[in-house]
């Protein structure tokens, strides 16, 4: 178990590493570094000054030579400063993970019991009425662009109905009442554009688990509908569930960077998308790592958890 | 790509030449895509014919509700809608058709590769694979999408040119796409690899390319067929969100997600703007799905859904 750790942790570590890496090495083809774009902005300046200024700041030296120097600030907490706020990028990010988990993890608890409600009631029953709606559901869930949903939510509630705001942050210091209305259009998005594979997931794993002979005898010895489902095959079903679910991590902060641009929500996602259309390439690139780092971090723990809840998964 | 597929790469992957020609919610996925493919490509000559241009602006109609003149009204610059909407629909579809193509050419080239090879370069791909699947596609093609392609050596008029943008983007989905595809074929090729006529070709001193095209490929053909049209859908729903974020087709040249884009600023005046590009979005990536679904019963009877 030990050594299964260690290795899996180091593997992660050096995905993580070359991403980094892979980013640092794009952010170099990017349009215009730094003192480019100062060259922009100030036409007097001549080029035995950018040479200059190139140089003291060490954009003259070979790319693995400045991705060590950043990786070295990187591993102390220092990640630069984001050209766009003239601030330390990590006092930008902090405050935008904070808004990005609240609606993804909303977002992923509500899909996460829709799905687990919805694949019962639809393994329960197959080809039944409910299982086709949750399967029509399951389909137009993974094929709907959720940035045009997105646009159809704000037409529905906001033009038409008047229900809820279109977008944007709450007040500072608003209450919950507010922060629920100004949550529930992206929230609803997001979940319904994350609902699909989970859906699939739960109905089909609970389909094969149902199918055990243990199941049968539970049955046999008078265990209900509900409790047949929820408490033989859910938990067989649950290890395999922990790993695909962890694969939709990914999923959610892509659905994460639409939702949150079409309705001003400043989390990460639209950070992302900022700092990229701004030519702020210092904070893009931190940004994109972490929500990266965060997907492979969470593989690794389904790893270890989908080990923790099935006995029969050897580690070596 | 974005992990609704449900591919079954079970046991035995060749093609059954079953009796079964798929039911009528397959066919009718199938006949939807060829008629949408067929009036992108026969609708903007033929609304040429009618006096309806998709290209050419005129202030003084902009914004006209549908009509006598224009079936869908026209665009905020007074285009015609309706031959506007099925221009951008054959950048949408050529760019979903070419991208499902190579994510599917470097998916069976990197699967069969690690089949062959087995080893290190074998654990080096399905590592980079698995990693890839996990990562979070959109940040890092928003990421991609900005890098300037006059860094990369090519030259600026070409760089600038409408032709870079698509092919830029089918290069894109094919780079997070082929994954899945990749995981199939070599799960295929090895399982393949143990069959007795495999490993008599083998034996007869067959070399690793003959096998690989002439026994492996041709047997893995209906899942490769099945994993593209799944990744169609999915390459016209990637396409659609860069260009709607402004970083994939860019306008003039339409494209279902950059009319999007436009129609959100005018969402108000003209949510019939927004309403039929995505529309057709929805059609093209639930029947891509639907079809995907299909062939893949219809290949392999087993792979059905419970």
């Amino acid at each position: 178990m030990r050594t299964y750790l260690v290795r899996r942790g180091l593997e992660t570590a050096a995905s993580i590493l070359i991403v980094a890496f892979l980013l640092f090495a794009l952010v170099d083809l990017m349009p215009g570094d730094p003192i480019d774009l100062m060259l922009q902005a100030d036409p007097r300046l001549t080029s035995a000054d950018v040479a200059r200024l190139k140089a003291l700041h060490g954009l003259d030296r070979p790319l693995l030579e400045r991705f060590g120097a950043w990786l070295s600030g990187a591993l102390r907490g220092e990640f630069g400063f984001s050209r766009l706020y003239g601030l330390p990028v990590a006092d930008i990010l902090v405050p935008r993970l904070g808004a990005t988990l609240l609606l993804v993890g909303t977002s992923f608890l509500f899909a996460l019991a829709l799905a687990t409600v919805l694949g019962t009631s639809a393994a329960l029953r197959p080809h039944g009425l409910v299982d086709r709606l949750v399967n029509l559901l399951a389909l137009f869930a993974v094929s709907v662009p959720s940035f045009w949903l997105a646009l159809l939510a704000i037409l529905l509630f906001s033009v038409e109905l008047g229900w809820l705001p279109a977008g944007g942050e709450p007040a500072p210091g608003a209450g919950f009442g507010e922060w629920a209305r100004r949550l529930a259009l992206p929230v609803g998005v997001l979940t319904i554009g994350s609902v699909g594979p989970l859906l699939r997931f739960v109905r089909s794993g609970l389909l094969e688990a149902l199918r055990e002979p243990c199941i049968r005898t539970a049955r046999a010895k008078g265990a209900g509908t509900l409790r047949v489902a929820w408490g033989h095959a859910l938990p067989q079903a649950l290890p395999s569930l922990v790993t695909v679910v962890a694969l939709q991590t990914g999923g959610l902060l892509s659905g994460a960077l639409v939702v949150e641009t079409v309705f001003a929500w400043p989390g990460m996602g639209r950070l992302v998308y900022e700092s990229i259309m701004g030519n702020d390439y210092n904070l893009a690139l931190v940004a994109v790592l972490a929500g990266a780092a965060a997907t492979l971090l969470s593989n690794l723990a389904a790893d270890l958890l989908h080990a923790r809840l099935d006995p029969r998964v050897q580690l070596g | 790509m974005l992990g609704s597929t449900r591919v079954s790469s079970s046991g035995d992957p060749r093609p059954r030449a079953a009796g079964r020609t798929g039911d009528p919610l397959t066919r009718s996925a199938g006949l939807v895509l060829l008629c949408l493919s067929l009036a992108t490509v026969v609708g903007p000559p033929l609304g040429a014919a009618f006096g309806l241009d998709g290209e050419r602006i005129d202030l003084a109609s902009r914004l006209a509700p549908p009509g006598a003149g224009h079936p869908l009204g026209t665009d905020e610059l007074g285009r015609d809608f309706l031959v506007r909407l099925l221009q951008a629909g054959r950048i949408s579809l050529l760019v979903g058709i070419a991208g499902a193509l190579l994510t599917a050419l470097i998916g069976a080239v990197l699967g069969l590769l690690a089949a062959f090879a087995r080893g290190p370069i074998d654990a080096l791909v399905m590592r980079t694979a698995d990693i890839v699947l996990a990562l979070p596609l959109l940040p890092l093609l928003v990421v991609l999408a900005a890098v300037d392609p006059t860094r990369l050596g090519l030259p600026a008029e070409l760089a600038a040119s409408p032709f870079l943008d698509v092919a830029r983007i089918v290069v894109l989905v094919a780079v997070f796409g082929w994954p899945l595809t990749a995981r199939l074929v070599r799960a295929g090729t090895l399982s393949l690899l143990a069959a007795e006529h495999v490993r008599a070709a083998r034996a007869l001193g067959a070399s690793p390319l003959r096998v690989a095209f002439r026994h492996v490929l041709p047997a893995l053909g209906a899942p490769i067929v099945v994993a593209t049209t799944l990744a169609i859908g999915q390459v016209v729903l990637g396409e659609s969100v860069l260009s709607f974020l402004g970083l994939g087709v860019r306008p003039p040249t339409p494209s279902w997600g950059n009319m999007l884009s436009n129609a959100q600023e005018l969402l108000w005046q003209a949510p019939r703007l927004a309403l039929w590009p995505g529309f057709l979005i929805l059609l093209t990536v639930t029947a891509c799905n639907l079809l995907g679904d299909g062939l893949a019963e219809t290949a392999d009877p087993r792979a059905r859904r419970p």
